[in-house]
């Protein structure tokens, strides 16, 4: 690549435009867990100021650890996310293979039956989800999560996976097929990896919602032993409104993890986008 | 669509197994519920029994004033809401992913994983930490503004009903503008070498070849991130409801589709939900996204041209 290519001046514009949005995306979250370290007064009297000596205090730390038990929670959160998302990207990846690379009857209108998810918010079933995991005796468990979650993945997973499997080139795959490759070895070994920036992608897209989500562990997942982080942290600000220490150590509890969780999958996103740019 | 058949019309067994997976958890954990929803859509509760009253509840919905009138207000709120994201996080979206697939470009993976960090937040955090950093009670709002002297334009912002929905868009903008960033950026990086150099060999570079040759090549991804955007938007509830409360508040000025539908179906304070008017507001949302992602199908999707690299 050449540094001749692009201007300095261009590179500096680049950089302080882009350094300037990432102020604007850290600031919100560095206040808030910066702040988590402070006495009250501290966090009243200069919020913007980091905690020295005197204003450093970890009472809002002590007063969420004794309530809620977190490290339970974000293992909950965590097993709920990482198995959904697997089911998620195999079922995804198969369906959205069977639809861009087969002609066969009923192909459009499997695919438009697919994408009918993306379009309707899986919570206006609610009702009839509960009624279905109440008589499976599924509530409260993490299996009851992990099916939703499953199934509110999937349109979109199928949707941009088989927008991406139909720009890998035909040659290859029939290049496979005369060299006597099954189907699923087609699939599985030639077709998955070149399409592997997409299923980072799709990942990412597919783990936030169901992370994050707050409506389903409410309903289906409520006990102690099954809640979220999401949850619990909702629960706990619901109980602490009044008590700034508190909220704020609870904020940065939830927000930590996820943070760690993510920048160790950058490194795994980013190696998968850059492989399958490269070719 | 693609041109040419390809294999023989007969069945083949591995077409059943790449789909069934997918299809059977899909079809019971999402459809039949759906459909059980839109049911309830045509029925009405008369003195504790379930009466089919055909299309009532939708002359309701429309009829009666007080439905309209809410329905209306929460339909022009949204719109509001999608227009905002449209013009501000798509954009941004896009000028910064074509920013961080600048070839020569160092710190690269810090600024990308810094910007997509709002992105990967729940909604709960972010309203919250978004109502504490606004409040006046804390100051950390005024106390910025008034750094570079500009305290006068400070305002309860979530408070005022001229106000509300915009603040609230916006910070979900700052939430998600990370989603296009990364999908752009993705289909920026595909696009091979050869391509480029072809283009720099012309006399193509900057802001004219990423205009000209990036932008063109890049259409498709622009189309998805418009529906996803669409779909989002007019599915949205979490935000509004983690900072405002399921009333929307002030004065209902931020009370969108979804809100509305929560209220009507679980209802608040002193009125009951009304699990059959809230099927209802699901059907018609259910009909205005469909109708959106229809257009796009239809109307644009078949006419943007595909490269295969």
């Amino acid at each position: 690549m050449s540094v001749a290519r692009h201007s300095n001046v261009g590179s500096f514009a680049a950089h302080a435009i882009l350094a300037t949005y990432t102020v604007i995306a850290l600031f919100p979250v560095i206040v808030i867990v910066v702040n988590s370290f402070k006495t009250r007064k501290a966090i009243f009297r200069s919020p913007l100021s980091p905690p020295d000596g005197e204003t450093f205090s970890l009472i809002g730390y002590e007063t969420v650890m004794a309530q809620g038990d977190f490290v339970l929670y974000f293992q909950n959160s965590l097993i709920v996310t990482v198995v959904a998302l697997a089911l998620v990207l195999l079922f995804g990846a198969m369906a959205a293979f069977a639809l861009s690379e087969y002609r066969f009857r009923g192909n459009m209108l499997m695919g438009l039956y697919l994408a009918l998810g993306i379009m309707i918010p899986i919570r206006l079933g609610t009702v009839a989800i509960m009624q279905m995991m109440v008589a499976a005796g599924l509530v409260p468990t993490l299996t009851a999560l992990i099916l939703v979650y499953t199934a509110q993945g999937l349109p979109l997973a199928i949707f941009i996976l088989s927008e991406f499997m139909r720009t890998v080139s035909d040659d290859l795959k029939d290049a496979g097929r005369i060299d006597g490759l099954s189907e699923y070895r087609i699939f599985f070994r030639l077709v998955l990896p070149l399409v592997r920036p997409a299923l980072a992608t799709v990942a990412v897209f597919t783990m936030i919602p169901i992370w994050n989500d707050l409506w389903f562990p409410l309903l289906l997942a409520s006990a102690e032993e099954t809640k979220t982080v999401t949850l619990g942290a909702q629960v706990f600000i619901g109980q602490f409104v009044t008590n700034w220490n508190a909220v704020l150590a609870a904020l940065s509890l939830a927000i930590l993890p996820v943070l760690v969780l993510y920048i160790v999958f950058s490194r795994q996103l980013i190696s998968g986008i850059t492989a399958g740019a490269v070719k | 669509m693609s041109s040419a058949p390809k294999g023989k019309p007969a069945f083949r067994l591995h077409i059943a197994v790449f789909l069934a997976p997918a299809v059977l958890v899909y079809t019971t954990i999402m459809i039949v519920p759906l459909f059980g929803t839109l049911q309830l859509a045509l029925f009405r509760s008369v003195d504790g029994a379930q009466t089919f009253v055909g299309l009532g509840n939708f002359e309701v919905l429309f009829g009666d004033p007080r439905w309209s009138q809410s329905f209306w207000n929460a339909l022009a709120n949204n719109t509001w809401f999608f227009i905002i994201h449209m013009l501000v996080q798509n954009p941004i979206g896009i000028a910064l992913a074509a920013l961080l697939s600048r070839p020569s470009l160092r710190l690269r993976g810090f600024y990308r994983t810094a910007i997509f960090i709002p992105t990967i937040l729940s909604f709960v955090i972010v309203g919250f930490v978004w109502k504490l950093i606004l409040s006046p009670v804390w100051g950390v709002a005024p106390g910025m503004l008034d750094a570079v002297g500009l305290k006068f334009l400070f305002a309860p912002w979530l408070g005022k009903e001229a106000y509300a929905l915009t603040t609230l868009a916006l910070i979900s903008v700052w939430q998600f503008v990370g989603i296009p960033m990364m999908l752009i950026y993705a289909a920026l990086l595909s696009i091979p070498d050869e391509i480029l150099e072809a283009a720099e060999c012309d006399g193509i570079t900057g802001f004219a070849q990423f205009w000209k040759i990036k932008l063109p090549l890049v259409l498709p991804a622009i189309g998805i991130i418009s529906i996803l955007t669409f779909v989002g938007n007019f599915n949205a509830f979490d935000l509004i409801y983690t900072t405002q409360g399921a009333l929307a508040g002030p004065n209902f000025a931020t009370d969108i589709l979804g809100t509305f539908l929560y209220r009507t179906f679980f209802g608040f304070q002193l009125q009951l939900g009304d699990p059959n008017m809230g099927a209802t507001i699901a059907s018609v949302m259910f009909l205005i996204i469909l109708t959106g992602v229809s257009i796009y199908l239809f109307g644009i999707q078949t006419r943007l041209r595909r490269y295969q690299f």
